[in-house]
């Protein structure tokens, strides 16, 4: 199946569930699809992505590891070199700068450094984002980093159906791909088909249609830039929602395609705003589709500083429904 | 020590003789300007890389280091694509998009060598991880140096594989010197294999320049790793003859040190073996001979093999 289809059994299930049966699915269909991480196998791990599993499959393919990121995630990198698909759990993506060796130097690197004959067909999961007061440690948004590195594939879904269909691709990509989940996103719900279906990764999605401006958003920034532009809606400005999905490989044509029609541009990014994606997507838009664009694209990014505890403050680094709206006005002009 | 077959100690000689001429003619190469970048020869240290391998599978695994030459040459690399490899062309290992400290034959299980120095071990630690859940019984050895010893990718990939009771040899290659700096100055307890004993690992330390003591150390854990009483480690003490690499002459090496090991040499002791099992000189200059023509074609081969052109790469790289 795939998304084109209409007319399909479908049931609401909560973000955490799409993952969790795509994770099922995907051992099911390869016996060297296994995975591991911190507290996964008993406790199901900490978001309860992956209760379950060790029922069905067994300490062999659902493995506790010690705290021990970076020889873990080696670990899986070996295991994927030598014909295994292992799917490794990074508990906070705060985490993953421990394992940043492992991945950019190794993971990312094997394929083009053996002349093409070293395949990794990892996927390493985390999660980010700001929520609930975690704090400086516990709260970043570092898709930058990975989005940086030649080699790597980079997914960021922001909904149940997104999440299941991108996952189930990741497992069967031949090359090391960080999908990266968001901690505020584990509870919401969407209709996700009964049958099984996946979603290639490098198509991004209009998750509304408009044609007054284009907000492009990903991750936990969707649901907020979808609320948003019910609210400018409200207010006379039809705005169009495109969320890419996966940010290597970059859907730039259905991006290109949205500014075409709407000629204003906001790039949403919950990530600090200093030198983000945001600012990639911009200059992608500005050297593809300048002549077609009726004001600069803008970005609202999160604060230039780490996260602070207190909920309240918190609230204030990254972009909130309002400041979405409010910079989306100043885009059509009509601030 | 148990009596072995002539042919047994030349084949175990022939292949440190050509791990010794692999880097003496490298550096020939690179002097001449056909081999750039870096290149860490693996001179002093044959009697491992040589001792380990022979005691595994072809189907087995292993991981290299930035010195990883040897370890290539002794788990049976062709010279023809190990030199072209050296040389940046097509016909190398990696398609001469590697490099000496890249060098990797998958197809075989030999996970490369690696620029990062104790990178390769938790990587060892997973294709360790993998066979076992495949049900295989496969063994893998991962070398690492005296430097790589004190960092947590090594360490961590230990404890791993002691948790997980896997099926590897952690072969800590003690050449004493990490660059530059004297191992007493890198760590409290230079008695490298209590590092293996701290994480609960069966752990030794032996000659790492004679080489039927690393194959007999060897041989015995990769038959107990095979009935499942892994992990091992094995701390094989050696000596750099170089620099640490072609442009460090290696001033700081001490001269009784240098000329300890000019005497205990893996090669010299390699030798003995083969006359006390009766071989003549004559028979010994004949293996040398042999290796040397094998060497002079590679050589050949590679100066003359082609390099990928600008459209092939790019055609390889699309899609990044």
């Amino acid at each position: 199946m795939n998304e084109s289809n209409t007319a399909v059994a479908t049931r609401e299930i909560m973000y955490r569930e799409a993952l969790n049966e795509a994770l099922k699915e995907e051992m099911r269909r390869n016996p060297n699809v296994f995975v591991m991480g911190e507290g996964i196998a008993e406790r199901g791990g900490s978001y309860k992505v992956t209760v379950d599993l060790l029922e069905e499959f067994g300490h062999k393919r659902v493995i506790d590891t010690p705290i021990s990121e970076n020889g873990f995630t080696g670990t899986g990198v070996g295991a994927a070199l030598t014909g295994m698909r292992p799917v490794v759990e990074i508990l906070f993506i705060d985490f993953s700068l421990l394992v940043l060796d492992q991945i950019i130097n190794q993971a990312a690197k094997f394929k083009f450094m053996s002349g093409g004959t070293a395949r990794v067909p990892m996927v390493l999961r985390t999660q980010g984002g700001v929520g609930n007061g975690l704090a400086a440690q516990h709260s970043q948004s570092l898709e930058m980093l990975f989005y940086h590195i030649p080699g790597l594939r980079v997914v960021m879904p922001s909904d149940a159906y997104d999440a299941k269909g991108l996952l189930k691709s990741a497992i069967r990509c031949d090359d090391p791909v960080i999908f990266l989940e968001h901690k505020l996103l584990y509870m919401n719900k969407t209709d996700v088909p009964e049958e099984e279906y996946t979603i290639p990764l490098g198509q991004a999605k209009v998750k509304k249609e408009g044609k007054d401006l284009t907000i492009i958003a990903w991750s936990g920034m969707v649901p907020k830039a979808l609320e948003a532009a019910h609210i400018l809606a409200s207010q006379g400005i039809d705005a169009e929602v495109v969320d890419p999905r996966t940010l290597v490989p970059l859907d730039k044509e259905t991006i290109l395609n949205s500014v075409r029609k709407t000629e204003h541009v906001l790039i949403v990014q919950e990530a600090v705003r200093r030198g983000g994606v945001a600012s990639d997507i911009s200059s992608i838009i500005q050297e593809q589709a300048f002549d077609y664009l009726d004001a600069p694209v803008k970005i609202l990014g999160g604060l230039n500083i780490p996260c602070p505890f207190n909920l309240n403050l918190e609230e204030l680094i990254i972009p909130q429904v309002d400041d979405i709206v409010k910079a989306a006005k100043e885009v059509v002009y009509k601030g | 020590m148990k009596k072995y077959s002539i042919d047994f100690l030349s084949s175990l000689y022939t292949t440190m003789y050509k791990i010794r001429n692999f880097e003496e003619q490298g550096i020939k190469l690179y002097r001449q300007g056909h081999i750039r970048g870096y290149f860490h020869p693996y001179w002093g240290e044959e009697a491992i890389a040589t001792g380990v391998c022979s005691a595994m599978n072809p189907d087995d695994y292993i991981t290299s280091t930035h010195r990883g030459h040897g370890h290539c040459l002794a788990w049976g690399a062709d010279l023809n694509r190990m030199f072209a490899e050296l040389l940046g062309k097509k016909a190398g290992y990696c398609k001469g998009l590697g490099g000496s400290m890249h060098i990797a034959d998958y197809s075989k299980g030999n996970l490369g060598a690696n620029g990062i120095v104790g990178s390769g071990t938790p990587i060892a630690v997973g294709a360790a991880l993998g066979a076992s859940i495949r049900g295989e019984k496969k063994v893998v050895a991962t070398f690492v140096s005296d430097g790589g010893s004190n960092i947590g990718s090594f360490l961590e990939g230990l404890n791993l594989a002691a948790a997980w009771k896997l099926p590897v040899i952690f072969v800590i290659e003690n050449n004493q010197y990490a660059v530059s700096t004297p191992i007493e100055d890198s760590t409290g307890e230079t008695q490298l294999y209590k590092r293996g004993i701290g994480f609960g690992v069966e752990s030794v330390r032996i000659d790492g320049n004679d080489v039927l003591q690393v194959y007999e150390t060897a041989k015995a854990f990769v038959d107990r790793c095979r009935k499942g009483e892994g992990p091992f480690l094995i701390e094989a003490v050696t000596f750099r003859k170089s620099g640490h690499h072609v442009n460090d002459p290696g001033l700081y090496l001490p001269k009784e040190k240098v000329e300890y090991y000019e005497k205990h040499d893996p090669l010299k002791i390699g030798a003995e073996y083969l006359r006390n099992a009766g071989l003549s000189d004559e028979q010994l200059a004949e293996l040398q001979d042999k290796v040397m023509k094998e060497i002079k074609v590679a050589v050949d081969f590679a100066v003359k093999g082609e390099e990928m052109s600008k459209e092939e790469f790019l055609n390889f790289v699309e899609g990044y």
